[in-house]
């Protein structure tokens, strides 16, 4: 196992390489000159451009100038924002929790709702109920998800007045950060409205960012649980007398669940390219908003460290789920 | 499996082929709806000056923002009702439907010309080129897409022509795996080597030994790839980041929806109706396409 943990860490080294030349290049192939591009339509004088040439090391060759950029990450150092004038990677952790929650409720409605909808949709072939669940999972799948906040927005905010239209909470409540997810936090706090606000914000969000993986989900579930239904040793199971429900519950879902499990695991970067839109139209402050704020700001030092990070964080997350997939599958190790 | 029985046995030729495909495909009554409705787009696209009932930048001002008259308008002639300026809506969608056709068929060619070259010379190659290519497309494919060609808009300055590019960059590395992934399994089946021997250079033995028997996964993908193309380009637009006002492209005309989701709906909900029916159209077929091409496959 830990000889397959080595190999995965070695395979993904010139990927990482990679990342951080693509995020060094960033700055370097905007349109024209990268200071004068940095300092926008206001321009800089000759005396400031000659020190912030100094200051972003621009004055050195190319490939040093590189590797302090990667000496500089590999301490922790991600570069100061241009717009705020703080560090990136302050700003980024500061924000960084308020995705992660958004993505981990987003994937928690989808898991629940789209593997049953899976199972009994196999189970069911070709009934009403599978082919409802499969358009429905299709029409999902197909959902233009900016579009869909919008309706959820109109209908649930706007008719309703259920749901909040947009940020994390109430402004009126006021709790210390210890985790940064502000259900937790307002438990810790002694707030239960604090939670029930924060709820109350975050549904909506989520259910828009869990649309897509919840259609995938379904579909992918259903297509696992058909391929392992028609197995022998299902067949097996069934002609021993097993009652159906263990047959499928343990027989044929435990199988099924391998691929399903990828696939969840796979949908980490999808989360994020979703949390970019969804971020924006619900005022969500996470690093979705950030990101295309920072680009909207010609910000391109929160840019650049904003792809880089995401690029890591994603590629950190395939490798658990290639991890945690050679764990529940033996045979993937000996390869 | 039941059906191979019913398989019509035609004799041999480029129109049996055809004939077995639509055999398989129009099994699936959803593709066979999805193409229905995609060919309508295709034709509403063409046709879009004589169908559209008035110029998508015309502004009527004196009916700004009104309803469709089914939703309490008063004025018949705007079907779908008006936007902020007093544009008519309906006239909008239908030239909107070129640009979403355009998107599609231009970043699937671009993907499929660069992804399908580098994986076909990654696959028969192999040593360092197949390294090389593989690595960066693992490089591009570690990026969440839209992030990627939002970034790689900021560089080349926002439009719908850099939008279309930096999709097609994003979307090719699938293409290039895919084929990759396939020349494998084939370069080492006796027709390739039985070609190899009779004379046939690197060029004829991928593009026109190889290539061709890989082409049913790639037009699954590509499909695929179509409806993608124009979900990230209506998102770009809806960003503000791809195609810029007044171009009645889908997502850029959501754009600025936002501020009237209280106040006027329908300028909200058609230009998504329109992305979410062409999309799920192209779903549609690209599920009958699996299903027909893919024999493995099938089950799903």
């Amino acid at each position: 196992m830990l000889r397959f943990i080595l190999q995965k860490l070695a395979l993904i080294v010139p990927t990482i390489i990679g990342i951080t030349i693509a995020s060094f290049a960033f700055i370097r192939l905007l349109p024209g000159d990268p200071i004068l591009a940095m300092a926008g339509q206001h321009g800089v004088t000759p005396e400031r451009y000659e020190i912030l040439k100094e200051q972003f090391g621009f004055n050195l060759p190319i490939w040093q100038q590189y590797f302090n950029y990667v000496g500089g990450i590999l301490q922790g150092n991600f570069g100061i924002s241009l717009a705020t004038k703080r560090p990136v990677i302050a700003e980024f952790m500061t924000l960084f929790p308020a995705t992660v929650e958004l993505a981990l409720f987003a994937m928690l409605i989808a898991v629940i709702l789209g593997i049953p909808a899976g199972i009994f949709a196999a189970i069911k072939r070709g009934s009403w109920f599978d082919q409802v669940t499969m358009g429905v999972a299709l029409t999902g799948y197909s959902m233009p998800i900016f579009w869909w906040g919008l309706l959820l927005i109109i209908f649930f905010s706007g008719y309703l007045g259920w749901t909040p239209v947009s940020g994390r909470i109430a402004l009126n409540f006021f709790f210390p950060r210890v985790t940064g997810f502000m259900l937790i936090d307002s438990l810790l706090a002694g707030k239960p409205d604090g939670f029930v606000s924060a709820l109350r914000h975050l549904i909506l969000p989520a259910i828009v960012l869990g649309t897509i993986p919840l259609a995938v989900i379904a579909r992918q579930t259903r297509s696992a649980m058909l391929e392992v239904l028609g197995e022998d040793y299902v067949r097996t199971a069934r002609a021993k007398g097993l009652e159906p429900r263990r047959v499928v519950g343990v027989h044929a879902f435990r199988n099924a669940l391998i691929p399903v499990v990828t696939t969840i695991g796979l949908q980490v970067g999808l989360l994020m390219a979703g949390a970019i839109l969804t971020e924006t139209i619900f005022s969500w402050p996470g690093i979705g908003k950030w990101m295309i704020d920072s680009i909207g700001k010609r910000d391109y030092v929160s840019v650049q460290s904003g792809l880089l990070l995401i690029a890591l964080i994603v590629m950190a997350v395939n490798l658990v789920v290639d991890i945690l997939y050679a764990v529940i599958n033996p045979r993937i190790r000996v390869q | 499996m039941s059906t191979d029985a019913a398989t019509p046995t035609v004799a041999a030729g480029p129109l049996a082929g055809l004939r077995e495909f639509w055999y398989y495909f129009s099994m699936n009554k959803g593709a066979v709806l999805g193409l229905a409705v995609f060919v309508l787009l295709i034709l509403v696209a063409i046709f879009a000056p004589v169908l559209a009932p008035f110029p998508p930048d015309q502004q009527f001002r004196e009916f700004i923002r009104m309803a469709p008259p089914w939703a309490g308008g008063t004025q018949p002639q705007f079907l779908l009702g008006t936007d902020e300026v007093g544009r008519d809506i309906l006239s909008r969608l239908i030239h909107g439907s070129r640009y979403s056709l355009f998107i599609g068929f231009f970043v699937v060619s671009g993907a499929l010309l660069v992804g399908v070259t580098l994986g076909l010379l990654a696959g028969y190659f192999r040593g360092w080129v197949d390294a090389l290519i593989m690595r960066v497309m693992d490089i591009i494919l570690a990026f969440p897409s839209l992030l990627l060609a939002l970034v790689l808009v900021a560089i080349l300055g926002p439009g719908l022509f850099n939008a279309m590019l930096a999709i097609a960059l994003v979307l090719q590395p699938h293409f290039a795996r895919l084929t990759r992934a396939a020349v494998l399994s084939e370069k080492s089946r006796e027709y390739v080597t039985s070609a190899k021997v009779a004379g046939a250079g690197h060029l004829r033995l991928m593009f026109i030994t190889i290539l061709p028997n890989c082409l049913g996964p790639l037009i699954v993908q590509a499909t695929l790839s179509f409806s993608n193309a124009i979900l990230e380009a209506a998102a770009l637009g809806f960003l503000g980041m791809g195609a810029q006002p007044p171009t009645p492209e889908w997502g850029t005309m959501l754009a600025r929806a936002r501020e009237f989701i209280t106040s006027a709906w329908w300028i909200v909900t058609m230009p998504g109706l329109a992305i979410l029916i062409t999309v799920l159209a192209i779903n549609l077929i690209g599920d009958g396409l699996r299903d027909a091409l893919d024999p493995k496959l099938k089950r799903s």
